[in-house]
């Protein structure tokens, strides 16, 4: 909403300043967007006459002139040849900024002659292009005057960035009466609101249709003997500092009061209308319109329109129409001041993408009362600016009663909006607003028919405050319960927490990935269920919910890989969805690595990452939410199958797989033009079980004061065999006094059978009791040897 | 021998020692001198057949003169193995301007770390965090905030929508973390005070905005809470966040449909150089940044939460985590944030150890 500060001032008395103006405005909920004012960069140039013009002594095509600024006599040398005695110009004095020539002008000599300014050109002033001579201002114009009022630039344009529910403030009117109700000047009783008798009966008239559409209530009046001339210039100015175009004193008029006033109005130019009704109806399916900004729509049964029998006239509270448009060789015109839904026309107005002045206003809600004093208002601008008669008033409908009584409790500004306010201020400052106020033993407010957004106690509480000033309210601190603040997050957001600063700490980077990713990309890892379509995507490639975190982080490797970066980790801790209900939603911490674990570094320690390096950032996620480790089975058969087939697998505790890890599947990398191999994990924290009962102390730590014995074993197997199986067959021989076995070594190649592989382990034997002898050493390693070599055909390595 | 014999032996044997240069010869003059057949051990086998007064008094020489030695032998054997020392890590070096063996660490998102931080500042005023799915009913998303069925926010072009279920109703991708409001309030009685950061989803995409993005939203319920409060809190929240205590904060009338009176928060800032700094500019500094939105719940949205509103009051506010991740940690771009290129990720992620903490500082 744009208006001038010469134009708010046709509404507010006020001696504040403009600054003081925007303050406020933003102070009261009126966000000020921007504040312009064109004239500024002309600030120095004034209108001056030539009183003397002398030939220059030394050259034939200068003359130095005498001119008078009002204040001063100033001798200028001058080469523009329409220089002469009596004219008035525009006067540019030293030391001013000349836009067209991007210079400042300097006091100089020419020639050896003082100049002390210069009078400008069109085209000094970028005006124009004209350059011929310097302006030339009208005989009468005053001399000394600010040259950007003889334009009418000179009034400040302020720019309102309007919340949707103040329609009130899209008329410039509604915003001076906000400013007076804040303190700032008095608003002035409206013009143009005597009713105006007409001479004479409309020979046209309104119907509407009863099919429920958008308009509830029209009046109409006609006028003859009109002329559609050029607006006066006032108006015109006006108009274009808020950006609008003058076309012709009949477009204005109703322009103007839509800012004006904020009441929208159309004119149809009533010799091109066959019929003597117009209609308020339902357009029918496919019916054509051609609107006003030269195109043409094909309509359906949801939208309004102003009937001209078959055809036409206007879209409803959106547009008007081409055909019975308003030229300058009209001389009849029927007005029309409707009262339309808001929801309507907001409706219609956004599913054919036309944004107008009139559509701004009637779906924010329009004043009803202001079809009457709409019609009035417009009566007084055409008679006086286009001449000619206006008839008596037509209407067809009723206006809808929105009246309605809110109590207001004298301590609930106190209570709500926290600030001591008197009644009687209170009162006061709804009553300046324009509501009715009924003072008995309760206190019952009407709002006045422009504030529609006002339905509650709250929106009263609001309205004073935000006059009072929000910045009254004293700020008070929260205050806590107890002295010291409860534990704030979940035991499940606190493990969120902690997988996600383990993962980091593993050297992988976090990283936040869209939730969405593309379908085409989703039937490469398996296809998503068809209730994470989304109907409206913004592009093909994020065009469903994720099901896996997996995609969107190898296509984010290779993004990394095309800049030439290698051997690294991601993750993230993040959503991925099974279907669109809550419980679809899991909450996932997943990751990659890519190429060697270390970058190239002196000492040849790093090497090719592998799915034992995804399981160990499974693992230590897991053991970072406090899954049971020790539970934990490895299973290969029930993973996905973008994961490699022979080097992945799973975590379950019980049925329940608490994570996927291994080598992704080269076919799914190479569908997705990634080079390099990759590994992942996922693991799916939410599924970890919670305690329910959290005890602080650890089990007693039982240290043996007696020295732990080491023996190194080796066995040959099957190259396919598990070597964990052969570990937990170890570990079961004696639970109590093997400690730990560890295995040292994976082998195959010399010396080994191809097919076989050697694994080695080394045994940790912790006496408890007393030291232990050879012999019992011997015992139990034996008994080790034959578990294992019984249990899985494994071969002692001599 | 003879007193005088023996100090000339000791003298002669101690001149041995000092004379050995080497540890090995060291050794060779300990066992000639208190070795078995060693010089002193000699005459102390040689004591047995001296007379008792004899004896003793030759003993008590001899224990003295083997005394002497030994701790001669001692000292110079401590000598000699420093001197050893000295001369072997004479030649060791190792260049110390290599590199160190890598060592890789990564980085927490700035999304991550500014909830954690959120969540400290709340935290200590007595929030909870509260959460709720990003698949959302039209109820908890609008309806429910007293978005009615025509407004804007619910377009095609502002929300994302899923396809319509068999009872001919559409799921969205919630817009704003609000709808954990209406949630909590479904399931909790008040007093209520929550926080519930999460992410949310918009249908745009451009150079300030992005498809998803990330919100937090705070909620306070009782009986007494007014604007004063909403403006203490945030008041508090933004000086902590920041790390300005005397950060001016202004509250401007606005409008949202699930609270009333609305306000908007701007905080102090000045613009200079292309720079957009955060802070107090003093008296005049009239800049003002745009952060969050704010007000007192509607009566409206207590009702629809299941929520007396006769008897209840309280604020709401919501805030952009990315923004503010923006603003505090200088990050220009907010398309970077979801762009996953390592560089930005390791630039302006933080340390896994640096957990947000208030009392050790955010």
């Amino acid at each position: 909403m744009k208006f001038t500060l010469g134009w708010l001032k046709d509404h507010l008395e006020t001696e504040a300043s403009l600054a003081k103006i925007v303050e406020t405005l933003i102070r009261i909920g009126l966000e000020v967007d921007k504040v312009e004012d064109p004239g500024s960069k002309l600030d120095p140039f004034i209108t001056a006459q030539v009183t003397d013009v002398q030939k220059h002594p030394d050259a034939d095509r200068l003359k130095i002139c005498k001119v008078d600024t009002g204040s001063e006599q100033v001798q200028v040398v001058c080469g523009a040849p329409n220089a002469r005695v009596g004219m008035i110009g525009v006067f540019a004095p030293a030391g001013s900024w000349i836009p067209g020539l991007d210079f400042k002008l300097k006091a100089a000599e020419i020639r050896g002659v003082k100049s002390n300014g210069m009078l400008v050109s069109e085209r000094e002033m970028e005006l124009s292009d004209n350059h011929e001579g310097i302006i030339e201002l009208p005989e009468e114009t005053i001399i000394g005057k600010p040259f950007a009022s003889i334009l009418g630039i000179d009034d400040p344009i302020i720019d309102i960035e309007l919340t949707p529910n103040r329609p009130d403030c899209t008329g410039v009117r509604g915003i001076a009466r906000d400013l007076a109700a804040a303190g700032l000047g008095r608003l002035k009783p409206s013009i143009n609101s005597e009713p105006i008798e007409g001479t004479y009966d409309s020979p046209f008239s309104w119907s509407i249709t009863s099919d429920d559409n958008a308009c509830s209530y029209v009046v109409g009046r006609h006028f003859k003997g009109i002329t559609n001339r050029p607006s006066p210039k006032w108006l015109q100015n006006r108009l274009n500092a808020i950006g609008l175009r003058p076309i012709s004193a009949l477009v204005d008029i109703t322009n103007y009061i839509a800012i004006d006033l904020g009441r929208p109005l159309h004119v149809f130019d009533s010799n091109k209308l066959n019929n003597k009704t117009l209609t308020m109806r339902r357009a029918k399916s496919k019916e054509p319109f051609f609107a006003l900004i030269d195109k043409h729509y094909k309509l359906d049964e949801s939208k309004t329109v102003i009937g001209d029998g078959d055809k036409v006239a206007a879209l409803a509270g959106v547009m008007g129409g081409m055909d019975s448009s308003c030229l300058p060789e009209t001389t009849e015109v029927f007005l029309e001041v409707a009262l339309f839904d808001p929801v309507q026309v907001a409706t219609t107005g956004r599913a054919m993408q036309i944004e107008s002045d009139a559509r701004y206003r009637f779906e924010r809600g329009v004043d009803p009362q202001s079809a009457e004093w709409g019609a009035e208002a417009a009566a007084h601008m055409i008679l006086n600016i286009c001449g000619g008669e206006a008839s008596k008033k037509v209407s067809a409908g009723s206006p809808l009663d929105a009246s309605r009584l809110i109590e207001l409790r004298p301590d609930r500004v106190k209570t709500l909006g926290g600030i001591e306010v008197a009644i009687e201020e209170q009162i006061e400052i709804l009553e300046k607003l324009g509501f009715s106020i009924n003072k008995g033993t309760k206190i019952l407010v009407s709002p006045p028919t422009w504030r529609p957004d006002i339905h509650g106690e709250a929106d009263l509480v609001e309205e004073i405050t935000r006059i009072i000033g929000f910045e009254k309210i004293i700020p008070i601190s929260l205050a806590r319960e107890q002295a010291l603040p409860s534990v704030t997050i979940s035991p499940r957001q606190k493990r969120y927490g902690i997988a996600r600063r383990t993962l980091a700490a593993e050297g992988l980077e976090e990283t936040v990935t869209w939730s969405f990713m593309g379908s085409q990309h989703a039937d490469i890892f398996g296809g998503v269920d068809e209730s994470l379509y989304l109907s409206n995507p913004i592009s093909s490639d994020l065009d469903v919910l994720r099901p896996s975190i997996i995609p969107n982080l190898v296509l984010a490797a290779g993004r990394n890989m095309d800049r030439g970066l290698q051997n690294f980790g991601l993750f993230e801790l993040g959503p991925a969805y099974q279907d669109a209900t809550p419980e679809g939603q899991l909450l996932v911490a997943t990751g990659i690595r890519q190429g060697n674990i270390e970058n190239r570094n002196w000492s040849n320690s790093s090497r090719e990452v592998d799915a034992i390096d995804a399981k160990g950032d499974a693992l230590a996620t897991l053991e970072a939410a406090e899954a049971p480790i020790k539970s934990l089975k490895i299973v290969t058969n029930d993973i996905p199958e973008y994961y490699h087939p022979g080097r992945s697998a799973s975590f379950r505790l019980g049925n329940n797989i608490l994570a996927w890890f291994g080598e992704l599947h080269p076919s799914v990398l190479q569908k997705l033009d990634i080079s390099s191999p990759l590994v992942g994990f996922e693991v799916f924290l939410d599924r970890i079980p919670i305690k329910k009962k959290r005890k602080t102390a650890r089990p007693p730590l039982k240290l043996s004061p007696l020295q732990a014995v080491y023996r190194d074993l080796a066995f040959i197997f099957d190259e396919d065999y598990a070597a964990d199986n052969m570990i937990a067959i170890a570990l079961s021989v004696d639970d109590d006094l093997i400690e730990n076995v560890r295995l040292f070594d994976v082998y195959t190649g010399k010396g080994i059978e191809k097919g076989k592989k050697s694994l080695a382990i080394e045994v940790m034997l912790q006496p408890r009791k007393e030291t232990l002898t050879e012999e019992q050493i011997d015992d139990i390693i034996q008994k080790i040897v034959l578990a294992i070599t019984n249990k899985t055909g494994g071969v002692l390595r001599s | 021998m003879t007193p005088s014999d023996l100090t000339e032996l000791e003298s002669s044997l101690l001149a041995e020692i000092a004379a050995a240069d080497s540890l090995e010869k060291l050794e060779a003059v300990r066992v000639s001198v208190l070795g078995r057949k060693g010089k002193i051990t000699e005459q102390m086998k040689g004591l047995s057949s001296l007379e008792p007064s004899a004896r003793k008094t030759l003993g008590q020489i001899l224990n003295q003169i083997k005394d002497r030695l030994t701790k001669a032998i001692k000292t110079q054997q401590i000598s000699l193995e420093a001197t050893e020392l000295k001369n072997r890590i004479s030649g060791e070096t190792s260049d110390v301007t290599l590199p160190p063996r890598p060592r890789k660490i990564g980085h927490i998102h700035p999304i991550s770390q500014v909830m954690e931080e959120c969540v400290e500042i709340f935290g200590e005023m007595g929030f909870l965090v509260a959460e709720g799915p990003d698949i959302e009913d039209d109820f908890h998303n609008f309806t429910a905030l007293n978005i009615p069925p025509e407004h804007p926010a619910r377009q095609m072009h502002d929300t994302f929508y899923l396809p319509e279920n068999d009872e001919g109703s559409r799921l969205v991708l919630r817009t704003h973390t609000s709808p954990v409001q209406i949630r909590t309030m479904e399931n909790n009685s008040p007093p209520i005070r929550i926080i519930a950061p999460g992410r949310t989803y918009r249908s745009d995409s451009d150079a300030t905005h992005t498809p998803m993005f990330h919100q937090v939203e705070a909620l306070v319920i009782d009986e007494t809470t007014h604007m004063g409060h909403l403006k203490g809190c945030i008041i508090d929240f933004c000086r902590a966040f920041f790390g300005i205590p005397d950060l001016p904060v202004r509250f401007r009338p606005s409008h949202f449909p699930f609270t009333e009176p609305s306000m908007e928060v701007d905080i102090g800032c000045i613009r200079a150089d292309g720079e957009l700094k955060i802070g107090n500019f003093g008296e005049g500094a009239d800049n003002w940044l745009e952060i969050m939105g704010s007000g007192m719940v509607h009566p409206k949205v207590l009702e629809y939460g299941g929520i007396d509103s006769n008897k209840y009051q309280g604020f709401a506010f919501g805030m952009g985590i990315d923004r503010l991740a923006m603003l505090k940690y200088g990050i220009p771009d907010l398309r970077t944030f979801f762009d996953t290129d390592l560089r930005w990720l390791s630039h302006y992620g933080f340390v896994p150890l640096g957990v947000p903490s208030m009392i050790r500082g955010l």
